[in-house]
């Protein structure tokens, strides 16, 4: 059951007025134009033990993405093709009012958020994840743990996982016919990518739009929109947040300042995950 | 050698139509009811094609615990849930990820549009069960919830309609069927407060260029006059009595 | 239709019901956005004077102070009691508001009022953050000691009443027994005659069920002259079949 969080971020209101009147300047609270993102830093290679990991600094957020694969049997309707799990935990070392236990339903959104924009952009190539078509695949679990919650949580969430994708490796593999041997000492290929993909989150409050909300904008914002985007400007995945509502003129405005912000997170990405085109030559 | 796979049907027939015969912009038959449970505050049931989702709506009413009440409103609680026997395989009757999502943006759809400063310190609990799913369920539960919500007499702004557009074979299509939403290339739920032009959900599943999403949203817009529409015949209808009034 | 009559129409949650210019009242019925107006629930819409009221036909009782409420003892306290009145909000009577006195420490409450009992109360205060506080000093109010209580919807009670009282009047009056509507839906009743009180019943249900039926006060009058036995050739009557 869903149930209207308790007020346990009180933002007091002169605070709100103060953020609406710095607002009313042209500029935010941490000086950053409307359009800005936060500092943003992208370490790869953060957690030895997964095959692949990314921890992503935001302003204030920390999020740290590990991917973790095994072997699994194909789903009766696509046989020829490898799965992906994501999961974000919200860990009770990220936020003072979050709560050891299963993942809340903000926990299942981000996580399932995430999923469709890694899914429907098709940035995984799930068929070269197949070892022996109908009878086993790989399956790679994207872990996400959210470190310190400092708002946008979700953009950097997809952040960290597409660079942790691109920083994992499968373990080496022998196939002989339908034998499948696994050295999981060694590594394989590269996970296979095809492309990134981004989430700008855009948060509206009162009458202005803010790129990358830090948390008090975050908290006071009456909505927020998160649209996943390709480096082409094709979305693959929208969510709005929170029970504020928008016009449809506000949703063109929003995603035309969202679609204008990727390029900066295309850039910053690529300074890590530099490599040919679908990483590994067979 | 892949004889497991399905294939991909054509959604888009050769005369422009779709595998159910409608045309692009056309939604399925729809019913709607109100007041059908005796026991709740208000009620609705709401039919599109053969997805059939029941909404009951208990409050504002006291909220237990105490301490999870909120001082300047009430709390709402939502949950959408499958029945078991909704599904073609049996779906396991606990909450999934899927429904536990669901819930939680139907509840802030409905938090726009109720006004629940009125009652600080009480609940309003609403609890939708989607008897058969055919696409579109969460919409259908969010009509039928907003129905119910207006059935129960609790104040709101306007009630809500919504309605999928998605994209199948490269066609906008409207109100997707369930083929279209397991095969399209697009599903995009979207639900709003018609009269006062105001959008309260919003998802996207697949992928849209930037043009398509706004043709998308001006499709949506469509449906949505035309079920909000529906919502208040069916309303007045419960109250026609009442017309001739003195 | 009398000249007092109003128009009446239905209206919906998020029906346009007018512009804002004119005198208007506050109600939770009708908000505002920019410079209109629209209706929150489904109700009747009524222009008084200069005035858009909606009466709502649906939904739960909303305490405020003045109301004459009838409600049931739920918990006996230290120094009250908790009592339901139909409402989101449990109501509280102060021992004192009774006995006239404060009460003694250790004294049992229970021998004044205990858990099941009806009282006749009237809303002394009630605010957004503390629980609607009742009253029993006035005549008429306390502990209901004999007739009946029957539960309608709470936002039928204006219809119970009547314009000017003339349909709790005209139930009283054509039955022979004493009526009071709660204005949280609760109807107390003490008849002498066990055929009446049944009629009473009924004819509170019929209003519950249609309460805006043309006509309905001269309706229920002549069911109940008809079923008690009284000339229903009454000219009044008679225009009404």
């Amino acid at each position: 059951m869903s149930l209207t969080p308790s007020n346990y971020n009180i933002v007091p209101l002169i605070k709100r007025e103060g953020i609406l009147s710095v607002l009313e300047k042209g500029s935010r609270i941490d000086g950053r134009k409307f359009t800005d993102f936060r500092s943003l830093s992208i370490t790869q290679g953060y957690a030895k033990k997964a095959e692949g990991s990314a921890m992503v600094r935001l302003g204030d957020t920390a999020v740290l993405a590990g991917v973790k694969m095994k072997e699994d049997v194909p789903f009766p309707d696509t046989p020829d093709q490898g799965n992906f799990i994501v999961n974000v935990e919200l860990l009770p070392l990220a936020y003072e009012t979050f709560e050891p236990g299963p993942p809340d339903e903000n926990a299942v959104e981000l996580s399932r958020v995430v999923d469709r924009g890694l899914r429907d952009s098709k940035a995984i190539d799930l068929k070269r994840l197949c070892l022996v078509p109908g009878k086993k695949v790989w399956t790679i679990w994207i872990d996400i743990d959210v470190l310190d919650y400092g708002g946008n949580v979700l953009d950097a969430s997809m952040l960290a996982a597409v660079a942790a994708l691109y920083d994992a490796f499968l373990p080496k593999v022998e196939i002989n016919g339908e034998e499948v041997k696994i050295i999981k000492e060694e590594k394989g290929e590269r996970v296979p990518m095809n492309y990134p993909v981004v989430s700008v989150t855009v948060a509206k409050l009162d009458k202005f739009f803010l790129v990358d909300p830090e948390l008090e904008e975050e908290t006071i914002a009456d909505t927020r929109l998160s649209i996943s985007y390709l480096e082409d400007g094709r979305i693959v995945g929208i969510q709005k947040f929170g029970s504020g509502t928008l016009t449809t003129q506000e949703l063109d405005a929003v995603e035309s300042i969202a679609r204008a912000s990727t390029s900066r997170l295309f850039e910053e990405l690529k300074k890590v995950i530099t490599r040919p085109e679908g990483g590994v030559t067979q | 050698m892949l004889t497991l796979q399905v294939q991909k049907p054509k959604l888009i027939l050769e005369d422009g139509r779709r595998t159910d015969g409608r045309r692009p912009d056309e939604m399925r038959p729809i019913k709607m009811e109100v007041g059908i449970l005796k026991n709740a505050n208000g009620s609705a049931i709401v039919e599109m094609g053969k997805t059939k989702v029941l909404t009951a709506v208990y409050g504002p009413r006291e909220m237990h615990p105490r301490h999870l009440a909120l001082p300047d409103r009430a709390v709402m609680r939502v949950r959408y849930h499958m029945t078991p026997f909704s599904t073609d395989d049996r779906k396991n009757p606990s909450l999934s990820r899927r429904e536990i999502e669901i819930s939680k943006v139907i509840r802030e759809a409905l938090e726009a549009a109720v006004l629940a400063e009125t009652f600080p310190r009480t609940t309003i609990d609403v609890f939708s069960e989607v008897l058969q799913a055919d696409a579109g369920t969460r919409l259908v539960a969010l009509m039928s919830a907003s129905l119910a919500v207006a059935d129960a007499g609790i104040p709101m702004r306007d009630l809500i309609a919504g309605v999928a557009v998605g994209k199948a074979d490269g066609t906008l299509v409207l109100d997707l069927n369930e083929e279209e939403d397991m095969w399209g290339e697009a599903d995009m739920p979207i639900a709003m407060m018609p009269s006062l032009s105001q959008v309260t959900l919003l998802q996207l599943n697949g992928n849209f260029t930037p043009e398509e999403f706004r043709a998308a949203i001006q499709l949506a817009s469509k449906g949505i006059e035309e079920l909000y529409k529906l919502q208040k015949e069916t309303l007045t209808s419960k109250y026609s009595a009442y017309k001739e009034v003195n | 239709m009398t000249e007092k009559d109003k128009i009446r129409t239905l209206v919906l949650p998020g029906d346009l019901v007018g512009e804002v210019g004119e005198q208007q009242a506050w109600s939770p019925y009708i908000i505002r956005n920019g410079n209109k107006l629209y209706s929150t629930v489904i109700g009747l819409l009524e222009q008084r004077d200069n005035q858009l009221v909606i009466l709502p036909l649906e939904g739960v009782y909303y305490p405020r102070p003045g109301d004459l409420v009838i409600g049931l003892i739920e918990d006996v306290e230290l120094y009250g009691w908790t009592v339901d009145i139909v409402s989101p909000y449990k109501a509280y009577l102060q021992g004192s508001s009774l006995l006239g006195r404060p009460v003694n420490a250790g004294e049992d409450l229970r021998r004044y009022l205990n858990v099941g009992d009806y009282i006749m109360a009237k809303v002394d205060s009630f605010d957004r953050s503390s629980s609607p506080m009742l009253s029993v000093k006035g005549k008429g109010l306390g502990r209901i000691s004999k007739g009946k209580v029957v539960d309608v919807s709470p936002v039928r009670t204006p219809r119970l009443i009547g314009r000017n009282r003339s349909m709790v009047e005209t139930l009283s009056g054509e039955t022979g027994c004493e009526v009071l509507v709660g204005q949280n839906g609760r109807v107390w009743m003490n008849c002498v005659k066990k055929e009446s009180e049944e009629l009473l019943v009924e004819m509170i249900y019929l209003i519950e069920r249609e309460p805006y039926t043309k006509g309905l006060t001269e309706k229920v009058k002549s069911l109940i002259r008809e079923r008690l036995g009284v000339n229903v050739a009454s000219p009044e009557a008679q225009a009404n079949t």
